[in-house]
This record gives C-alpha cells, structure tokens and sequence, in this order.
C-alpha cells in the first residue's frame, strides 16, 4: 500500500511541474492585459467585485472553486452559488472562488494566447484547486460544463482523471436526472447543498491528511481519487456515477440501475436542510452592470400548489419559511453592504408565504425613502396581490406579471393551475384601473393533448384582458404575452408525456401571431421550437446521452440556450454519430410500467404518487394546495426524522396520523377531455 | 454642499467603463450612507458628476468627481465613510468641499497627462527620433471612426522618460476639451507603438483655474 502510494505521488509530481506547465496568477494576469480590451464587456473577466473573498492560497487546506457554467453577466447573481461560496468561505480551512464560462469572443482568445480557465479571485488555474462544484440549474449548460473542462486543461471523461486533478461535482435542478452527464462530473450532489458540501470537503481534507502522513510532505495535494470517490459515495444525498451499471431492454429503455459497490445506495435520496439557514447578507457587487443587479432573499423553498408541469414545485418540497423578521434583518443588511437599488423577495410561490402580507408592510416601511425597488415574483391572480405590489412601488413603473399557463378549462385542469378566466380579468382591469399601463401574462404551449382550441383561448383570452382594460384606462393599456413551450420533467407528473413536435408547435405559434399581431396593444413573445426539443432530450436522457453530448461540444455545440450558441444540426449529427434516434427520448410517450433512468435519484416523491397524479392528469381532476391536505408525496415519511429533530412552524406540510388520507378532488366529465398521448 | 473627490482607478477596475463607474460611486455613497442629492422630476438622477470619462483598459491616480449632498456634514467624516465602502481598486486622494455655483465640472477640463508603460522592449534612439520627429510636425493628419482629424495639436507635450535602470517610458498631455480630445492611442498608433502592448495610466487632469 504505502509503496503504491508513493509511487503514484511522484508520478503526480512529475506530470504536474514537467508536463501541465501550470500558469502562474501574474502569467494569467500580464497574458490577460494583452487581449481584454479586445472583448466585449471585459469586466466579465477581470474580479475584484465588492464583496468578494480573497484568502491566502496557503493559509487553508482546501481549495474550491464554483462554476456556473454560464456568463458572468447570468451566473455572478445566481442565489445558490453564492449560498455555497459563502459557506465555504466561512470555513478557516477552505476557501472558495468562482468561474464562469466565457463568452465565445473571450474563449477564441484564450485558446488562441493559451490561457486556462482561471478563477476571478486569485487568477489561478481551476486546474489547481482541489474541489470543482458546477452548478446545474438546467440542462442546456451541459456542454458549457464540457467547454469549462476543456478550458481549464481537466481531461472532460471522468474516467481519464488522475490523482492530480480536482474532483469535479455537480447539482441544481438538472442533477435529478444526472445520467446525461454521469461520464463527465465524478460526483453529483441531489437536493440541497448547505450541509453537503461541507460533508464533501471534510472528506478530501480526510483522504488527503491521511496521503500526507504517508508520503510526507512529498506531494500532500495529491490524493487517491478513488478513495476520495468511494468515501463520496458513503454520504447521504451524494451520487457517484462510476459506481452504478444501466442495463436495457430490447425496446432501448432502462431494465434496471443499480451499484456494483456495497457503499453506493440502491437509491439515493435527495439532502434537504431541516430549517433554512440565514440568507446570505454579503452580496458580490459586480462592477459592471449584470441581468440582476439586486439583492435576492429567499423568502421561502418549496411549492405546496402541485402544478403538474413544475419540476421546481415537485423536487423543492417540503415548504420551509423565513420568518418575517429573519428577511427584513437580511434585507437590511444586504441592501447596507451591497448599495443594490433593487431587492428581490424569492420563492416559487409568494402568495402562499403565510405572513406575507406583514412581510410587505415590515418591508415597505423599513425601506420607506431609500429609493429601492423590491419584487416580489410569482404573485397569485387575485385583487390581493395588488394591493401587496402598491405598497412595495412608490412608481407603477414595468409592468404586472401573471402567469395564468393555460386559457382553457380543460388544460388548467391537466396542469393543476385551475385559475377561472374570471379571475384573470377582474384582477388584470384592477391593474389597469390601478396605474399599471402593462400587464405581462405567461402561458405554456406544447402539451400533448392541447388542441388548437386551446391555443385559440389563450389569444381570446388576451383579447379580453386588453378589451376591459381599455374600458377602465382607455387607450394606453398594454400586454405581454409570453408564450412558451412546454418541456416534460423528470421527476414530475408529466415524466411520462410526449413533447410536441416541432410541426405542431410551429402551427399552435403560427395561430398565435395570426390572432394577436393585429393588436398592436398586444406584444406577443415566443420560444424557438427547437429550444424546448433540445431541452427536452437532455431533461429525460439516459446514458447513452453522455456520448451525444460529448459529440455536440465537440463539434462546436455550447451556449445551447443563446441564440448565438443555438446549432440544432450539430446535435441531430450528434445523435446519428451514435446510432440514436431524437425522437425517442422527445416525442415518445413513456410505457406506464417503464424504468426511468433516473429511477435510482430520488426526490423523495412516490413512483406511485406520480403516476396517479398523471392520471389524474388525464382525467382532468384537481388536487388542491397540499397544505390544505397531504396527498402523501412521499416527503414526510422519507423526512420523518428530521422533522421529528426540528419541531416548530417552518415545515408547511399539514400534520398527518396515519400514512395515507384520502384524496379530496374535484372531477369533470372526463369524456370532454382527450388522452395524453393520443 | 458639493463636494469633489480626486481618486484612483486601477487593477481589476481599469476594464470597467464610464456609465459602470457612475453606478460603482452611487452605491458606494448608498453603502456609506450619505445623504445624497437626487434631481427633481419623474425618474431622479443622483447628482454625482464625472469630469471626464477614462477610456477602457487606462488606469488613473487623478480622477475627480463632484457630487451633492442634501446636508452639511464634516469633509473628513465623508471622507471616511466612502474610504470604508469603496471597492479596493479604487482609492480616495484627495477630497474637498467646493462653492455650490461653480460651473458643470465636465466644461471645465483642458487637457489630461498620461503615462506609458511599454511592455515590449523598444530602441530607445529610435523613439527619441519618432517623438521628435512627430513634435516637429505641422499636423498629423488621423483617421478615426470616418472622419479625418489633425492631431498635432491636440498634443500638447510627448516626451520620453529613460530611467536610471534603463527603464524606457512615454509622458504625455493631450488636449481634452469637449470636441477636441486627444486620445493616447492615436499618438502611440503615429509612433508605430502597438497600444495593446503598452499600459496606460491617467496622471492627472488638468482645470481651468
């Protein structure tokens, strides 16, 4: 053992200092004065944010570097990373640093004058840190997450890694279907990060202590990446590919995943924290201007409304809150330490924040003067709402946002986003009558059984909307409509569903603009069809995605979801090259007995509990707020104990004897409604 | 009262530009709490004004703003409070309160002095006989976004600066006035001198006094 180790330490040594030619952070620098004035927004590039944490290199043990594999310009406001940097960072024996993918200009650039991905705080290579953590909040980053791999000299397959290389992590949203990129990230992290990722650093300091002892101070920063990666996968919430085989069936689906090591879990369920910890107060002030210049408070995680398309809603339960004083405290201090001019109340559902009426109130008079703008998104449809925004804005300026998803009665019962048009109206000509001259309302095109008549409803509706808002401000009233595609979720009720084809969403848009480019009151905003297809096949991919994707980067695909990124030809080469076909991880409607592959991550939602939601789906049956009434997701009794530990009002989920109650739903005729999936 | 600050700009903060240094000030008088002065109307401007923008990439140790404050307060107590809020890259030199009817700071540059670092090894002789060359010009007729342009005399003094250890540097000071503003690049360009192989940093601006 020891004489294996050793050996593998001065292999480790001699890569490093003779072959890699690790740059130093003045090399970086002095290479970066020569070409930033030759990109766009160079400020991107450079660091030195308010805020931010420069530590000693060699004061602490381990070094870890978060990625979001977008721009700056995105990535530098996103709420989680900057939740994970700053718990790190309060650690004396870590420090954290941040990257961001460059944008195509800076990326030609570096190839070109060879300058590895550095992190903005020491201008290090990421190549040197111990710990890479990229954040995955949706799918389209994938070959982003390649790219960064490439550019920082990190062989992109997991499996080609050595001893000298960080271990690379991944979560956010994406990772509860991580099979599309299991041969690229070594460990994913399910669910919530807070504790975790402490977890995960304690155990590389642990492995490579232990490697230091041995070796003495030959080469400490080395370390025995297997070791570190089965002790990985002992931690709850922790998920480590190469340590799990997917078989198939005949018919190209999964027959089963499971570990072929006794450490890694049969199933790996998602971490959650039993009480938020208090938000983040020190916000990184970029210094030049981003797409959210704000401070962000989360209010409240986790959604109890149960709408069928919203993976966030399903994979974020249970609802934890903030009390009123914790945000207001937070905003406060943030708002002081940042100088932000605008501050963001977040959650998936702001209405349903129990006192969120005294939060508005405690708010607006904390702030009263300061001239800051607060938003408080995902507000229901009904006169309250108003009333909440009239105390936060002293200007009606922007407009009013609403997301109504659906203008039929058939859909919003699908969806479980029951909203009457009644409502709609009377709240949108309050607006109206209030001040606002814009209203922006969102809807969701693209579900299988949708019809043209539903799509008709939607421009209906918001003829409707402009007609009686005309009646009370004349005029001069305004509506956005955005109208996107609908993308099936794994973990989600609709993990079953067929996206829309092409064709079909081209004619439903096509609708669209027929009916409302007429009203030039009406502005109407639609998703590339492409876009929703290319997300689709990433959301429900399986294993044999990975090498589809490994082949779309490396023909040129990256920046997926950007107009300028957007090559929907290199990914169907992509596909052909592997002998896969699109379509089935897209248009196909999913056997009721079929295997996921992402059936061994668990959100800890019931299969079954799913399913007769996706049923129910069919039927057109309701189910109402589960804080009125548990429909037994799966969450209390996966989550017993720790709610058990942490008794009090943070938990929303109603109080539940036995393990199953009955199921309280409306029904309609169900012979109006058309089956999923035809 | 109006108060003018005279700061750096460097590092990190060199990439940011002119609109983005504006922000960077307003937060930073948000952060320290000072009673700043807004315009009237329906969307209120903070009244802070920069004499003259710095372009991209330069570095500076004189910049200078006014801005306006709706009380009276101590020069050093501001002075402190904006030390402990403002950003690392930038640094407070000197700061002074003025008379509140003096004119718009921006009308009231002449001309701004630049250093340049070369970062590629040139023949000293060989710049010597290029500035000298230049300086003995009539006029120097440029091309700049379509439209000629004499900049002979906006150059106002270019010399080279031979250090003890041998160490070759530019100095000069261009014209910056509205409408007639000399741009370091351009004397650099005329002094077959690529700019992204050098540095620049703002010395000083000079006022009408």
């Amino acid at each position: 053992m020891f004489i294996y180790a050793g050996k593998v330490a001065i292999r480790c040594y001699f890569y490093i200092r003779y072959n890699k030619k690790m740059l130093s952070p003045q090399q970086i620098e002095s290479k970066l004065n020569r070409i930033l004035l030759r990109v766009q927004k160079p400020g991107r590039y450079v660091g030195g944010e308010l805020n931010s944490v420069v530590k000693n290199w060699d004061d602490v043990k381990t070094k870890v570097a978060f990625v979001f594999p977008d721009i700056y310009d995105i990535g530098v406001s996103n709420v989680g990373l900057k939740v994970l940097y700053d718990q790190i960072n309060q650690r004396e024996d870590a420090l954290a640093e941040r990257a961001y993918s460059p944008w195509f200009d800076m990326e030609a650039l570096m190839r070109q004058h060879e300058i590895p991905l550095y992190a903005l705080e020491s201008k290090r290579p990421l190549a040197c840190f111990d710990l890479i953590g990229f954040s995955l909040p949706y799918e389209t980053l994938y070959t982003n997450t390649l790219n960064v791999l490439d550019l920082s000299g990190i062989p992109i397959h997991s499996a080609d890694r050595d001893d000298s290389h960080p271990i690379i992590i991944a979560g956010g949203h994406a990772a509860t279907n991580p099979e599309p990129m299991y041969k690229f990230i070594d460990a994913f992290v399910i669910g919530e990060g807070e504790e975790v990722i402490h977890e995960i650093v304690n155990v590389i300091q642990r492995v490579k202590g232990q490697r230091s002892k041995v070796n003495g101070d030959l080469r400490p920063e080395t370390c025995d990446r297997n070791e570190i990666l089965h002790e990985l996968a002992k931690i709850d919430g922790v998920y480590v590919p190469k340590f799990y085989v997917t078989n198939y069936l005949e018919d190209g689906t999964v027959a089963y995943t499971e570990p072929t090591i006794p450490e890694a879990r049969k199933l790996v369920n998602k971490r959650i924290v039993a009480k938020l910890p208090p938000p983040p107060t020190k916000f990184l002030v970029p210094n030049i201007d981003v797409v959210h210049n704000r401070v962000s408070v989360e209010i409240m995680r986790g959604c109890t409304r149960g709408c069928r398309f919203c993976q966030a809603g399903m994979i974020t339960r249970p609802v934890r809150e903030r009390s009123v004083e914790e945000v207001v405290e937070a905003a406060d201090a943030a708002i002081r330490s940042s100088g932000f001019e605008e501050l963001a109340l977040l959650s998936l559902s702001s209405s349903d924040y129990t006192y969120v009426k005294d939060l508005v109130d405690a708010i607006s008079k904390k702030f009263e003067g300061r001239k800051l703008t607060v938003s408080l998104p995902s507000l229901r449809i009904e006169s309250v709402s108003i009333d909440l925004m009239e105390k936060l804005k002293q200007r009606r300026s922007g407009g009013f946002t609403l997301a109504p998803e659906a203008a039929s009665e058939k859909m919003r019962r699908i969806i479980n986003k029951y909203i009457p048009d009644e409502d709609i109206i009377n709240t949108t000509r309050e607006i109206y009558a209030r001040g606002w001259t814009t209203v922006k309302l969102y809807f969701m095109i693209g579900h299988p059984s949708e019809t043209l008549e539903d799509v008709q409803a939607i421009a209906d509706l918001c003829k409707r909307v402009i007609a009686e808002g005309r009646k009370v401000a004349g005029w001069k009233v305004k509506l956005n409509a955005g109208v996107s595609t609908f993308v099936p979720k794994p973990q989600t009720p609709f993990q079953w569903v067929s996206s829309d084809t092409r064709e079909s969403v081209l004619e439903k848009q096509a609708l669209l603009k027929r009916e409302l480019y007429k009203d030039r009151s009406i502005k109407l905003s639609l998703t590339e069809p492409e876009d929703a297809i290319l997300e689709a096949w990433l959301s429900r991919g399986d294993r044999r995605m990975a090498d589809v994707v490994y082949t779309a980067w490396k023909n040129g695909s990256r920046f997926d979801a950007w107009k300028e990124g957007r090559k929907y030809d290199t990914w169907m080469q992509a596909f052909a090259e592997h002998g896969l076909d699109h379509a089935f991880y897209t248009h196909r409607q999913r056997r009721t007995d079929e295997v996921f592959p992402w059936e061994h991550i668990g959100t800890a939602l019931r299969k079954n509990f799913l399913f007769q939601d996706f049923r129910m789906s069919l039927e057109g049956q309701i189910r109402v707020d589960c804080r009125l009434n548990c429909f037994a997701c799966g969450i209390l009794p996966t989550f017993a104990n720790l709610r058990r530990e942490n008794p009090g009002k943070g938990w929303m989920c109603p109080d539940v004897k036995s393990p199953a109650t009955k199921v309280k739903s409306e029904t309609v005729n169900s012979n109006q409604l058309p089956v999923v999936g035809d | 009262m109006r108060v003018r600050i005279t700061f750096t700009k460097q590092n990190a903060l060199r990439y940011i530009g002119h609109l983005d240094l504006h922000q960077l000030w307003e937060r930073t008088i948000r952060r320290a709490d000072l009673p700043l002065a807004y315009s009237q109307g329906f969307h209120p401007q903070p009244k802070i004004s920069l004499a003259a923008a710095l372009p991209l990439g330069f570095s500076s140790r004189g910049e200078v703003l006014d801005m306006r404050l709706k009380e009276n307060m101590s020069v050093e107590d501001i002075s402190k409070r904006l030390s402990d809020n403002l950003p690392v890259d930038v640094k407070i030199i000197n700061i002074e309160e003025v008379e509140e009817n003096l004119p718009a700071l921006q009308t009231q540059v002449l001309s701004a002095s630049y250093n340049v670092q070369l970062t590629e090894p040139v023949e000293r002789s060989e710049l010597m006989r290029r500035v000298e060359s230049l300086m003995m010009s009539e006029s120097i007729i440029r091309e700049r976004r379509g439209k000629q342009y004499d900049l002979r005399p906006l150059i106002e003094m270019l010399s080279v600066i031979t250090e003890a250890n041998g160490n070759v540097w530019l100095k000069m000071t261009l014209a910056a006035r509205e409408g007639a503003t000399g741009r370091p690049e351009e004397v650099l360009l005329t002094l077959d001198i690529e700019p992204e192989t050098t540095l620049v940093e703002r010395t000083r601006l000079i006022f009408i006094t």
